[in-house]
Order: C-alpha cells, then structure tokens, then sequence
C-alpha cells in the first residue's frame, strides 16, 4: 500500500501521467500532483459538491474518488472549460447573473451545471434545482446560479 | 490577490456603470474559471503544514502532555503554551477583554480548546502525530448551558459568569401593569448556527528575522494584524497580513482567525519555515464561533385596542468560554430587542453568560437576529391573545417619523413601514392565502399551508460611538497609466464590495469602471478602514471611498492638471502628468462622526446607529402532517435599504441571507454532547440545497436615500438574515392553528420539535 502507482490520464484534452498513492484522492491529485487548484475541498465527505469535476463524462465528487479508480480515465475540471482565455457560454452566464458570490462552490457547481445542461439542454427552475442539488452554496440562496443557467446563450 | 487579467469574450462596456447599476462583480471570471487563489492553493517552496491539538473535555486541568511511540518526534515543531511563555511571548488573543489564551495554559475552559501545535512536511504523518499526543487531564465539572451559567454553579468567566450585562430603560420604571387592558408573557429560544462558509478557515505564515507576514482567509486584516503584534510584542511594521481570496465569512471570519494566524506564525517562527493550516471541515466546525444561542423573556403591556403600553425583555446569550466579541453581540441584540414598535415604557435587561463551550462570535445579523425573532414571535402570539389580526397589530404599533426608539433615538426619517408591510403583503397575496388555506387546513388531506410575516430593521454601521473610535480610514492614489487604485481595508469575501467601490469612484468622477483598480487588502499597502462587518462596508467606508476619490479629483484641479469639466480621457490623462510630475498622488479620508448624533455607552441612551434599514418579509409553506417537514413554498423579500448601488449584487445578498435565516429556523441544529459539537460534517448539520428552497422574490424600496450614505445607501448585508425566522413560524402556526393552540417559541423547528409541539398543544 506505500507504493506509488503510475497513474495515466487526460486532464482537460491533455495527457498526463503522474505517480501516485493508489488511495490518494483524486482532488488531491488534481490539486497537488497535477497542478490544477481550481477545484475545491469542501467537506471532504463528498456532501458539498465544491469538488465535482468530470470523469469520462460523469460528474464525480473528486473528493470520494481513489487515483486508482480514475486510471485512464478523461477528466474535465474548471480550468478546462474556458481553454484559450475565452470564457465558455455558461461561465459568461454566471459572470452576467452573479451566479457566483464567494467562488468557492462555484467550480463544482458550474461543472455540475455542464452535466446537467449534457443531459437536458432546455431545464425548466424544478430541473435545475433537482439538478444541482448535490451542489452547496452558501451565499446565493441559489436564485442567480438558477438564473445563470437558464440564462446561457451559446 | 485577485490579478484582474483581461478576458476575452466578456462585454464591460456598459453604458451606466456607477451607482444604480448591475454592473458585473469585478473578480467574477477569475471565480468562473479557477484562477482566483484562496489560501489553500497557493504554491509556496519550502512549505511545511500545522495542526492542532485540541481537548476532549470542556473543563480540566493539564496534569501531562505525552507524546506517544512510533512517530519521529524530533522531525516535528512542535508549540504548547510553556514555549509561548518561555519565548516572552504574549499568551493572549487580542480582543474586548484579554481572557482566551492562544494556547491552553494549564487549565481547560472549553472542549477543542487548543492545547498543542504541531507542524512538518508530511501532511499523513502529521496527522498520525496528531493522534499520538495523549493530554492528560484531571476532569473538572462543566457549565454547559445559559440555565447553568445564570445559577452559577460553578464559575466560568465574568463575574459570576457574565461577561456584559446591558440595561436599557425608558420611560416609567414604576409602569403600572396591573392596570393594563392586555399582558402577555412568553419565553422564546433559538439555537447556534454554523456559518458554514464553503471555504473552511485556513492560514499561511512565514517568518523572516522578526517580521511576521500571514495570507489567509479572513475578514479583518487589522484584527489579525493587531492580534499579531500583540503576541509576538512587535512593532506594527514588523507584521503584514494579506487576505487571500476568501469563500464566505459571514461573521465567521471576523475574531477567529486572529487565533488561526497566531497558531501559524508561532509554528512558522519556531520552524523558521513557511507554516500553512488549514482546517478540515469537522474541525472547523466544532471548534470556530457559531451564532450565540439565545434566551429571551419577553412581558408586553398593551392598552385595550392593542398598543403597546410596555414592553420588558431579559434576553440572554451563550458567549462561551471567552468573552471575544459577545458584549457587542449582546448590544446590537439589546438594541433591537423592541422590535420596530413604538413603545412608551421600556426596560430591556441583556446578558452575555459564560459556559464551558467554544466562544460564539460574529454571524451576520450579531445579535439581532435572535431578539428579533423574540419579539416578532411575541407579536404574533400577542395578537393572537388578543383575538387581534397580526396585521392590524402591528399597524397600531409600527414606528413612524417622530417617533422614539427604545434608546430614545428619534426616528427622522419619512418612514413609511405600513406602506412596506401592506406591499410586502400585497406581493405574497397574504390575506387572499390565508382566507384560502383556512379553508383548506381544515380539509381531510395530510399537507397543510399557511402564511407568515415580519417585520424588522437593522441598524447600519458600527453601534453607538463604534464608528467615532474606529476612526476609519480610506485613500484613493493615481497609478502611472492614468488610472486610480482605491485602498481599503475592506475584504472581499463574496457579497461584491469590490464591484461596489468601484461603482461609487466611477459614479463621482465620471469614469469607467476600467479606470478604477482595488487594492488588495495587505496591511503593507492599505490604511485601517476598519473591519468588513455590521452592514458597514459599502456605507460607511463606501462614503470615506467617494470622498477620497473627489478629494484627489479636488488636488488634480488645484494642481493645474485636470480642467472642469472633463470626460473620462481627459480624467486619464490629467493622472498620467500628476503621477509623471509628482509621484504618487493619494488622497485619504477619514471617518468624522456625523453633527448631530449623540450616545452615551454608560447610560445606553442615544442614536444608537446612524441609520436604519427596514423591510417586512412574507412567506408561505406547506406542512406535511406525517412527517411533519416543512417546506416554504413562496417568499417575499421587501426592504428599505436607501440607495441600492448594484440592484442584481444587492438582491444576490438578500437571496443568500433569507437561505440562512430559513436554515437558522428550519434545519440547522448545532446538536452537543458535554460541551462538544458531534454533528459537526455536512451529512448531518443541513443547510439548505437548490431543492429546499422556492424563488426568493426581492423588493427593494429606495425611498429612503441615507444622506451621508454614498449616493444614499444604507447597509445591507446583515438585514435579510432577521426576517425569515419568525415569518417562518408565523407560517407553520398558521398552517398548524386549526389542530388546536400551539405556540412556536424555539429554533429550530425540527419536524422532532414540530411534532412535540402539536402533541403538547393537544395535551397528549
């Protein structure tokens, strides 16, 4: 168990290979050994959300997720969505509708809100807010976070 | 921190973006996109990490502190209270009263008390060493609730465990209630409250010869910087305190990182290595402040068409351990104690009691929230008493211009709370739901609903004297490409000050918000604008803002460099030659207190805040008669709050602070065994999701312009965290009445409590 394994991925369209504890959590490995610190840690206990990223396109609490299981897999986190410096449509929506407060559920929530948008392009407030449950704000009270996803323009 | 790069693909280029406008939050795409840099994400070489060990038990005395076999001890730094003592440091936590110790010393006064610190580079090892430190306690008997504390059975803090006591006294001592048409008594409690930012507490410390320099998530940089200099006894210019960016605060990050950054620049300077800690979640949760616990006796005296004649309060708040920050907790609470209501005689009594349990502290609202609900749920239990409408009471009672508060301040201005009431009910349509509900509660199905209000203020700003001794202070400077940095002390951990400054510079020079830069808040750079609490920010330091950016306009004109009037090219340039011709130019402004506003802190008597905010807010649930679960269906939000600066940030705070005083009445429950918090995880303290909560509909009114408040804004952020509790429970009860009398005296209202109440109410 003290061994580390070598661990091969692709992390927001890029290759990437490090060597890691096979128990490490893989917001861990995000943060630490790859060098992507946007997502975040919020309980630890996968409650929050604040950790959610994307893994062969399903969304994870990367808190609960062992390296090992994320072996070969595709991630996408935060700072995949805006590639090249260009915010994509949802992350504008978030900026216009104070979708974001604090910023720091915002990462999952808007990696959240991808998965939700992949899977019903149009939600209606009652699918959002299912949609986005796992996901805790603090500061919002959830309304422009609702708004910013309704409010997404391609 | 924030750097504000340039980003494509987002469209500024707003054609109003001063006061009134919903400008986009400034950092908002470093937020969108990972980049922006909380404490816990910054790369730091050499960098090594702290914990702490805490006590198990809420009372004891130290006999040993042990450490256990197996880890390699001599790899570690390691800090107890005889290395603070034998350093000549100074073991106490700068604050009202110098009684909390950094660490521990000899005697146990709380559970998780801090009693040992370790730091090394191997975050697993570390948290083995952790668990290998054995303290050796003799138990002591604990004082672990407010009914405890006021019996005294055994002394925590204070004398005879008070911390503050607070009397407020107007009108006729020798009232004669007897001969009042209507008295009404009642007791009402309210449970702690986690604030639960998402951002657990975290600190970064690094130590060079003897200057100290800590980057955190925090709200106050002077609080830490003061706490510093304190502990280590150093010059002011020895310490420099950086905040991070911060996810969420609410109060929990006023006082408790004072502790935090003291915990790590002690590490730091004994490893002589950069220290970082940062809290996990059960940590954090059990052992930072939470929201004082309350008691309130309320006895209210009214004539025989409902006025209120008197009104008497003994409201008591658990402060803890400590005093920290509770006698001005307790202050705000005692201020707002009456209510919104006009009443002859009055006779407020506030306590703050010590117990052996971790220091309550700062929780947007501080106080006032949990007076409010006292008296809010009163009224409704009032009228119901009186076979009055809880309307028609509040409208025979409900201050106007002319009027005195319960410290004898004059309300001045042209208050118009009926209104608000009337249109905040008129919004939820109150009366044509509760003809309607009444009409359905008494049908056969289990899902019951009703409709609730209240209506409440909450004083801007710092109470009393409070802003005169901050004496607050702000500048503004020019920068060599001809725009303008604002230096404050103000942090941004959320609620949009960045973006708000900004718009009020903006708004009085007549520039682009692109031409305006914040400064970020490092003591190094920024003078004390004092701390980012009590509602405070964008009022009063906003105004001292707007003031120093007019003032360097004043010396750019003086000056020869800038010709009025100008647009904002011209505006750029004339910064450009200043700064080339003379250096930095900064202008600074300072907080005078305004004519005409009296207090007096020994007698309690005065103007309590410079100015009010007011509102009446609405709401509607829905009751499950199996499960007994709540679930708030609509609610209104209608608020005075002066001139509203940013429409969209401001409602954003509204939102947030409504989900809180839903969580408060509804599902947060600090739940304790001997002194410590065991619900202390996410699964099991509940806060609200997307799906517990409808659309939070939100009014502002900006009849009131506060004229010394920028472009006449009043405070905000603390305001929408009074109202839901009592609607809430005005709701339930309404839903509930037809079960028979039953009366919602205590937070939270658990579907446990619900059903107690409903079966007592039955006699069962």
């Amino acid at each position: 168990m003290d061994s580390k394994l070598q661990l091969d991925l692709t992390v927001n369209g890029e290759r990437r290979s490090v060597a890691v504890y096979p128990m490490a959590r893989l917001l861990d490995v995000l943060r630490e050994d790859l060098g992507l610190p946007g997502t975040k840690e919020g309980c630890g206990e996968g409650e929050c959300g604040a950790c959610s990223v994307l893994m062969d396109g399903q969304l994870v609490n990367s808190c609960l997720v062992p390296a090992v299981q994320a072996q070969g897999a595709e991630l996408v986190t935060i700072e995949g969505l805006a590639l090249g410096g260009e915010l994509n449509p949802l992350q504008r929506a978030f900026v216009a509708c104070n979708g974001a407060q604090c910023g720091f559920c915002t990462p999952g929530m808007v990696l959240a809100s991808v998965d939700l948008l992949r899977r019903c392009a149009h939600p209606s407030e009652a699918e959002i807010r299912e949609g986005l449950a796992g996901n805790i704000c603090r500061c919002t009270g959830y309304v422009k976070i609702v708004d910013a996803v309704q409010g997404v323009r391609p | 921190m924030m750097a504000h790069s340039r980003f494509v693909g987002l469209d500024r280029s707003m054609k109003n973006e001063g006061i009134g406008s919903s400008v986009a939050r400034r950092e908002g795409p470093e937020k969108l996109t990972g980049k922006a840099q909380y404490v816990a994400d910054q790369v730091l070489p050499g960098r090594i990490y702290g914990v702490t060990v805490r006590s198990k038990v809420a009372h004891g005395r130290i006999l040993a502190i042990r450490y256990g076999e197996g880890i390699p001890w001599e790899e570690f730094t390691i800090v107890t209270a005889k290395d603070i003592a034998a350093m000549g440091w100074h073991n106490r936590v700068e604050s009202i009263e110098p009684d909390q110790p950094f660490l521990a010393d000899g005697i146990i006064n709380h559970a998780e008390e801090p009693i040992v610190l370790l730091a090394h580079a191997d975050r697993h090892l570390l948290e083995r060493a952790r668990r290998a430190v054995l303290v050796e306690v003799e138990e002591l008997p604990a004082v672990l609730d407010i009914d405890q504390a006021l019996a005294c059975v055994q002394p925590v803090g204070g004398r005879d465990n008070l911390f503050k006591e607070i009397l407020i006294e107007k009108g006729d001592p020798g009232f004669p209630w007897a001969q009042a048409a209507h008295v009404v008594e009642g007791e009402y409690r309210t449970g702690a409250q986690e604030q639960l930012y998402i951002e657990t507490n975290g600190m970064t410390a690094e130590v060079e010869g003897h200057s100290v320099t800590v980057r955190g998530s925090l709200q106050c940089p002077y609080y830490v910087h003061t706490a510093l200099t304190r502990l280590f006894r150093l010059p002011g210019p020895q310490v420099r305190v950086l905040q991070m960016d911060t996810g969420g605060a609410f109060g929990g990050k006023e006082d408790y990182p004072s502790i935090l950054a003291g915990h790590a620049a002690m590490l730091a300077w004994q490893a002589r290595r950069p220290v970082t800690i940062i809290y996990d979640r059960e940590e954090d949760m059990a052992c930072t402040t939470k929201r004082h616990p309350s008691r309130s006796r309320l006895r209210t005296a009214f004539d025989a068409e409902g006025r209120l004649l008197a009104m008497e309060s003994d409201f008591v708040l658990d402060a803890g351990a400590y005093t920290t920050l509770s006698p001005v907790v307790l202050s705000r609470g005692a201020i707002h104690a009456l209510g919104p209501y006009r009443c002859p005689n009055v006779r407020i009594r506030a306590r703050a009691v010590a117990t052996h349990t971790p220091p309550n502290g700062a929780f947007r609202g501080f106080g006032a929230p949990q007076s409010l609900f006292a008296m809010e749920r009163h009224m409704d239990i009032a009228a119901a008493r009186m076979g009055l409408d809880p309307v028609l009471l509040r409208r025979r009672n409900l201050l106007k211009r002319g009027d005195l508060m319960a410290t004898g301040q004059l309300v001045t201005e042209d208050l118009d709370l009926e209104g608000l009431m009337d249109r905040a009910l008129a919004d939820l349509d109150y009366q044509g739901k509760r003809a309607a509900f009444a009409r359905h509660n008494v049908g056969p199905g289990p899902v019951k609903k009703g409709v609730g209000f209240s209506v409440f203020m909450h004083g801007c700003g710092f109470t009393g004297s409070g802003e005169e001794h901050l004496a607050s202070v702000t500048g503004v400077r020019t920068l060599a490409d001809g725009r303008l940095e604002v230096l404050a002390a103000s942090t941004e951990m959320g609620q949009g000050k960045e973006t708000v400054f900004t718009q009020i510079v903006s708004e009085a020079l007549g520039i682009p918000n692109d031409m305006v830069r914040m400064s970020p808040a490092d003591t190094r750079e920024v003078p004390n604008s004092g701390p980012t609490v009590a509602s405070r920010s964008t009022m009063v330091v906003g105004k001292l803002v707007q003031d120093a950016a007019l003032g360097l306009k004043r010396m750019l004109v003086e000056q020869q460099f800038l010709a009025e009037p100008c647009g904002p090219e011209a505006f750029r340039d004339a910064v450009r030659r200043a700064h080339v011709r003379c250096g930095v130019m900064t202008c600074f402004s300072q907080y005078q207190q305004p004519p005409g506003l009296e207090w007096d802190d020994a007698s309690y008597r005065g103007d309590a805040y410079p100015t009010y905010a007011w509102a009446c807010y609405g709401v509607e649930v829905r009751v499950d008669t199996v499960t007994w679960e709540v679930k708030v269906e609509d609610f209104v939000a209608r608020q005075e709050v002066g001139r509203v600066i940013n429409p969209v940030l401001a409602a954003g705070q509204v939102e947030g602070g409504v989900a809180q005083g839903l969580g408060w009445a509804l599902w947060e429950k600090v739940e304790t065994a001997q002194g410590r918090m065991v619900n202390n995880q996410m699964t099991n303290y509940i806060v609200a999701t997307a799906q517990d909560l409808p659309r939070i509909r939100v009014y502002f009114e900006e009849n009131n312009p506060y004229a010394l408040g920028p472009g006449g804004a009043k405070g905000l952020g603390e305001l929408p965290m009074d109202g839901p509790a009592p609607a809430v429970l005005a709701a339930i009860q309404d839903a509930l009445g037809h079960l028979g009398p039953m009366d919602l005296r205590e937070l939270p209202v658990t579907p446990e409590r619900l059903l107690e109440a409903v079966e007592a109410g039955h006699g069962l």
